[in-house]
């Protein structure tokens, strides 16, 4: 495999990946580039993570910056508080079920405790559950104060037939939002990873009924919605929490002993490889030479494509000046864009599926939207 | 440098392109719009302040008015802060409220730093009211109404509330008037100056009131809070100012509190710590001179003295 040439970032992403690099990188920014660090942080998610990290270096950064994490810290704090209620009531509402509920992604890093769990801005929940269940565990859902949020029938029917999960559901007194999946990857996919292995691995949780994935599972999920399930838009974030995933596991030899292994059985060899690709690459993530051997071995696609990805992923992935946005990275954006679809579902599909999200008027509610805030009609207050 | 002071030509060509940043009390706000119309009101009703160069900026903001072929057909003008628009698309005539509003939002959705409460703050003698209330309670016409006889503007919209020592922090930026208000004010302070009145929204007419000049030179100066009122219009309502059990109080304020729910307990010790120093009144009235005439009556005096560092 030739030697990486991966697209570098924008300069404006620079502080940025300093401080995630080292935090007390802070120490040595100017005025212009901790103005920059705090847009690209926000905009990408990291600012309450980075304000966590910098607590104790508080002291020695300016009022605003300060001032800044402080708000960050404490929006992180109410974010956990309420993942850890929402967690709660969902274990109150699945608890007659006798089937396994395994928490994935941001909730699941906040129950297991994984460092990287801090300054995490979430409160959707994410649940895999065995699929002969899904119906009861939907109507245990309904009945215990979910409804599901609005969508178009054409949406609806899309996600019961194809999806790899339910349509949304949102707590009626909440608003928060429940996924109930079946299998981490759409039916379409090409990628099958078998959900009854990974149930069977899940491991169990010190103070809650519900599982999480082992932690090679938990690694691969994590590639495979990076890079089989959104469009990278800046999903540094994402990759991030790749990052922090192999930096938390690999202490035990054990882990990379059987990730490729694993990815191999769960047909997830691609996107592990991506991930430690870009991770390694983008990140500095230190990945053992020799898993990154097998993992291209066993998952890498052909020199042409690889190469592909290399320019595109980086342009897409990393924030760009939020004052002037790069017109390669739009273009590297349109383009992941499509490819996600097509790594979700075969051609025909994804031509009728693509070309009604064109012709439709927009949907603030619709499916790509449900996890975003709802955008307000007029100014709040008034 | 005061943005008054600026060369309008130079003004609003620095609008269009690097934008011209400005503090709006603790925060430093840069608005960068290609919406031309805007630079004139915009130097009216933020004259007083001066332009802030260089530094960290807390907000960035651009006003996206459409291009192209949009531009002739309803055109709309999108408010954007980092990537984040928070609204739906406005008609290009609303680009000025559309601006307050989101600034407005700016802080309400991020500076955690502080508790934020739905209200109007003036300030005189050193005690400031804090006056909480819902859209429709009169709070912003009645803290004009104040602002020209005699109280320093801290804010019409959001209190700034210190989580260490339940000081007010100024934010000292126009005040947005609706309807009726606008002339009632126009009446009542002939001095007042007043951006473009704007008709025919969702909300009727909506103008811009200029922060007195002295309001916006001590914008950096906290006040102590003395009394929490909780303002209520009705017309042809006797006037009426009823104390309030501080119990009350405490949970209408964190009603009417944009983070509380965020603070935690942080929230819950500052909150407490405002209500006990405050006196608590719910505050009934039909006719602003009678309002501004009753709370002139009042007795300032904090009730805690001391620690307000």
């Amino acid at each position: 495999m030739a030697e990486a040439v991966i697209a570098e970032p924008d300069a404006s992403a620079g502080p940025l990946l300093a401080v995630l690099a080292d935090c007390n990188a802070l120490l040595a920014l100017s005025a212009v580039d901790l103005d920059m660090l705090l847009r690209q942080a926000r905009r990408t998610n990291l600012l309450s993570r980075i304000a966590l990290d910098a607590s104790r270096l508080e002291q020695r950064l300016p009022k605003t910056v300060r001032a800044h994490f402080d708000a960050a810290r404490t929006l992180a704090a109410d974010q956990d508080r309420m993942l850890r209620w929402e967690v709660n009531r969902l274990e109150r509402a699945l608890a007659g079920l006798a089937a396994p509920v395994v928490l994935l992604k941001g909730a699941a890093y906040a129950l297991a405790e994984l460092p990287l769990a801090r300054g995490r801005l979430v409160s959707d929940v994410d649940i895999l559950v065995p699929r002969p269940t899904i119906g009861a565990v939907e109507e245990a859902l309904l009945r215990h104060g979910w409804e599901h949020v609005k969508l178009e029938p054409y949406d609806q029917r899309y996600y019961r037939r194809w999806m790899h999960e339910l349509p949304p559901l949102r707590h009626r007194d909440r608003n928060t939002i429940v996924d109930v999946h079946h299998r981490i990857l759409p039916l379409t996919s090409r990628l099958h990873p078998d959900p009854n292995r990974q149930i069977a691995a899940a491991r169990a949780l010190a103070d809650s009924p519900f599982r999480v994935l082992a932690p090679a599972d938990m690694l691969l999920h994590s590639a495979t919605h990076l890079f089989h399930d959104g469009d990278l838009s800046l999903a540094l974030r994402d990759l991030v929490d790749v990052h922090d995933l192999l930096v938390d596991f690999r202490e035990s030899p054990a882990f990379w002993e059987v990730l490729v292994a694993r990815a191999r059985e769960l047909e997830l060899a691609r996107p592990l490889f991506y991930a430690l690709r870009y991770a390694a690459g983008l990140l500095g993530t230190p990945v053992p030479a020799d898993v990154m051997m097998a993992a291209a071995r066993a998952g890498a696609p052909s020199a042409p494509l690889v190469a592909m990805m290399d320019r595109l992923v980086p342009l897409a992935l990393m924030p760009d000046h939020p004052d002037r946005p790069g017109r390669q990275a739009a273009a590297a954006r349109r383009l992941l864009y499509v490819r996600s679809h097509w790594v979700r579902m075969p051609s025909l599909l994804l031509a009728r599926h693509l070309a009604r999200k064109a012709l439709g008027t927009r949907r603030e509610n619709g499916v790509a939207q449900h996890r975003g805030l709802p955008r307000e009609a007029g100014p709040p207050g008034h | 440098m005061s943005v008054s002071e600026l060369p309008p030509g130079t003004f609003t060509r620095r609008l269009g392109h690097e934008g011209i940043a400005f503090h709006a009390g603790p925060f430093v706000v840069r608005v960068v719009a290609n919406v031309a119309e805007l630079a004139a009101p915009l130097r009216l009703l933020y004259g007083d302040l001066p332009l802030v160069e260089g530094g960290i900026v807390d907000f960035h903001i651009r006003l996206q008015a459409s291009t192209g072929p949009r531009r002739w057909l309803r055109p709309q003008v999108v408010f954007v802060c980092d990537g984040e628009t928070p609204f739906f698309p406005l008609p290009r005539r609303l680009a000025l409220a559309l601006l307050e509003w989101g600034i407005n939002w700016c802080v309400h959705h991020h500076a955690h730093q502080y508790l934020l409460i739905h209200a109007a703050v003036v300030e005189r003698d050193g005690a400031a009211l804090i006056l909480p209330g819902p859209p429709g309670s009169g709070k912003s016409t009645l803290c004009a109404a104040l602002v020209h006889r005699g109280w320093r503007l801290l804010s019409d919209e959001i209190a700034l509330i210190d989580l260490a020592d339940a000081s007010v922090l100024p934010l000292a930026r126009p005040v947005a008037l609706k309807n009726e208000s606008i002339d009632v004010l126009h009446s009542f302070a002939p001095a007042a100056v007043f951006g473009p009145v704007v008709r025919e929204t969702v909300k009727g007419a909506i103008a811009h009131m200029k922060p007195p000049p002295d309001s916006v030179r001590r914008m950096h100066e906290a006040a102590r809070p003395a009394a929490l009122i909780f303002p209520e219009f009705a017309v042809d309502a006797a006037i009426n100012l009823a104390p309030l059990p501080k119990a009350r109080a405490f949970f209408q304020a964190a009603d009417l509190s944009f983070n509380y729910h965020i603070l935690g307990e942080r929230g819950f010790d500052a909150l407490s710590r405002l209500i006990d120093g405050c006196r608590c009144f719910s505050f009934t009235y039909s006719s602003l001179d009678d309002a501004v005439g009753v709370l002139a009556g009042l007795e300032h005096e904090p009730l805690m003295t001391g620690s307000y560092g």
